[in-house]
């Protein structure tokens, strides 16, 4: 535990089923990354992923559905969920899964929580596997990694609009191309 | 912010490594890790051809493109594009129950896809926190080293084709075969099987299944023989694959690498060993690491992996030969579908099977990650649930996506001959790089 705290810029963390969780200051997020592979011995960083929480929660809970005006009888009873699920701190989080490659396979997920349009330091100079998968978040969620020497699309066309991945852009429908009225 | 990537700086190493001495320092290239450069006195030069490789020729791995700057016969750059075979896996799963979304992992990497299976229901089940059946587990693990077999000699008949020992591809094909037709016998499907269910498999083993399984076990050391006979002494694959598309231990481990690629490169490192899901404990086997880090350790690892692969199979055969008749899913009526005769008796069972089938199981909330050891090194799952029976967000980390990225590293000083040796022996499926 005290190990965790020592992380630079440390704010807090939680134990998990399969690997801690250690919640980091976005701006110090390279800081945390280098010191976890010198001083604590992850050797290699498996998957950066990130998640967007836009309407986490907004399903509300199933059964009754108490409104400031009453009781909401049109509420779709079977979608909703059993209890609110935990708030989360901004929209979207970025999480570093990382390994030790000796006996006991140890492993952490430092996770770092940024709202639209804020940068997140890149950590290729740390771990020069992060080039792609800071590209594929770049492209797919639209995380900008400040310092990663070559942020352009990697799955999707350069000049595809939006980034697939958020919740708000929509499933089942793209913009139409070509028409016959260009 | 700078733009330049500082190279990592060479630390003590606490790894478990065999040799690390094919090169001095790191050769990842300085400004992008995955774009090697045209070196500067280079740049101007009229003699560099710049070649667009792929995305559809026929000897690249499925499509990708790579585009090659060349100096004379040398490769001076390259840099891989990929995402032509983008089909938003990620995106469609969250859209569909949990239920539903077992199908698409397998989809995923489509030569490893019982492995990919397989990850995504672990995940699920680590969530449930749902116990699974024994005979569920080795019979897992059985198709699972299967498919290792499988995907391995896809890979090293398409590998050696391209390097034009034709015949080989014939004889990889022909035990590929049987293992497909073991498939289908067991699941009545010979690719993307869709037979592990959350909470077990779908369907218990069927009769005959053993007989023929133990016939290609018997079968298996004697066709590797064929293979070592063909390729061992043959002085052309030797001279193609011997020292080409080196890669030392430093920088397969800065790159992420995984699986075999790892282990060619001299890093004892396998997920069932190191950290054993299913019973992977429970067996013996052994891992095969090589300190060359070249094309030829590469093959070498994956043909040590498959015949310590078929001595797995033996053992889960040994063991589930004596587990006729237990159960082969778990007893869990909110997660597992009733067993079908009951849904003519009991209206609870039908009240379940419908409240399964139409909207799903609900799944606690919270994030987990969970790897395994697929034929192409570690394969992951990260899903977050928000307590709904649809995934809020799935991850799969892919071990061909990280593969490629070796590619500038591995291609340094190559010759344009050994772009294909060395691309092939990375063994990346592009629809598990691009997913």
């Amino acid at each position: 535990m005290s190990d965790w705290q020592r992380v630079p810029g440390y704010v807090s963390h939680r134990e998990g089923p399969e690997m801690p969780t250690v919640t980091v200051e976005t701006e110090r997020i390279r800081e945390a990354c280098a010191y976890s592979r010198d001083e604590l011995g992850f050797d290699v960083c498996v998957d950066v992923v990130a998640t967007d929480y836009l309407g986490w929660g907004g399903k509300g809970v199933s059964g009754y559905i108490g409104t400031a005006t009453g009781r909401d009888l049109m509420h779709p009873m079977t979608q909703g969920l059993q209890a609110l699920p935990e708030l989360k701190p901004k929209r979207f989080s970025v999480s570093y899964h990382l390994l030790g490659l000796r006996q006991g396979a140890p492993r952490a997920r430092l996770q770092c929580w940024v709202d639209e349009g804020e940068p997140v330091p890149s950590v290729v100079s740390v771990w020069p596997t992060c080039d792609w998968h800071e590209r594929e978040q770049y492209d797919l969620m639209g995380i900008v990694f400040d310092g990663h020497p070559n942020l352009e699309r990697l799955l999707m066309p350069e000049d595809w609009e939006g980034h697939p991945l958020r919740k708000d852009y929509p499933i089942g429908g793209e913009p139409v191309r070509f028409t016959d009225e260009e | 912010m700078s733009a330049t990537v500082t190279p990592p700086t060479v630390r003590t190493r606490r790894w478990p490594v065999v040799a690390d001495g094919q090169y001095e320092g790191t050769r990842i290239p300085s400004r992008v890790p995955t774009v090697l450069d045209v070196p500067p006195e280079l740049r101007d030069s009229e003699d560099v051809l710049q070649v667009n490789f792929g995305p559809n020729h026929p000897s690249t791995h499925g499509v990708l493109r790579l585009i090659v700057d060349l100096h004379g016969e040398e490769v001076v750059g390259v840099s891989a594009v990929v995402g032509y075979l983008h089909t938003g896996f990620e995106k469609s799963m969250e859209s569909k129950t949990y239920w539903k979304d077992v199908t698409f992992p397998e989809r995923i990497d489509y030569v490893g896809y019982q492995n990919n299976e397989l990850v995504f229901v672990l995940a699920v089940e680590r969530l449930l926190e749902l116990e699974v059946p024994t005979k569920a587990k080795w019979m897992r693990m059985l198709l699972c080293e299967l498919n290792r077999i499988q995907s391995h000699l896809v890979f090293l008949g398409t590998s050696a084709l391209e390097l034009g020992a034709i015949s080989m591809f014939w004889y990889c094909f022909r035990e590929r075969e049987t293992i497909l037709d073991l498939f289908e016998l067991v699941t009545g499907q010979r690719m993307h099987t869709r037979y592990f269910q959350v909470g077990g498999l779908a369907e218990d083993i069927p009769q005959g299944f053993f007989g023929e399984c133990r016939k290609f076990v018997e079968w298996m050391p004697r066709a590797l023989d064929d293979y070592r006979d063909i390729l061992d002494r043959n002085e052309i694959w030797l001279e193609r694959t011997q020292g080409i598309g080196v890669l030392s231990a430093h920088d397969a481990i800065a790159l992420g690498q995984s699986g075999p690629n790892l282990r060619a490169s001299g890093v004892d490192w396998d997920l069932r060993r190191d950290q054993p899901y299913l019973h992977y404990e429970k067996v013996d086997f052994r891992v095969p690491v090589y300190p060359n880090g070249d094309v030829y350790d590469r093959y070498r690892v994956r043909m040590d992996e498959m015949a310590e692969s078929t001595k797995i199979v033996r053992q889960c055969l040994d063991k589930l030969e004596r587990m006729e008749g237990m159960p082969w899913i778990a007893d869990d009526r909110k997660v597992v579908l009733p067993p079908r005769e009951e849904l003519h008796t009991s209206m609870e069972s039908l009240i379940h099977h419908f409240k399964i089938v139409t909207e799903g199981f609900r799944v606690p909330e919270g994030e987990i990650y969970v790897a395994v050891e697929s034929p192409r090194g570690e394969s992951g799952c990260y899903l977050v649930s928000d307590g709904g029976p649809k995934p809020w967000r799935i991850h799969v980390r892919a071990p061909s996506f990280v593969a490629l990225e070796a590619t500038a590293t591995c291609l340094h000083r190559a010759l344009v001959a050994d772009l294909i040796a060395v691309v092939g022996s990375l063994d990346a499926v592009m629809g598990d790089t691009d997913r």
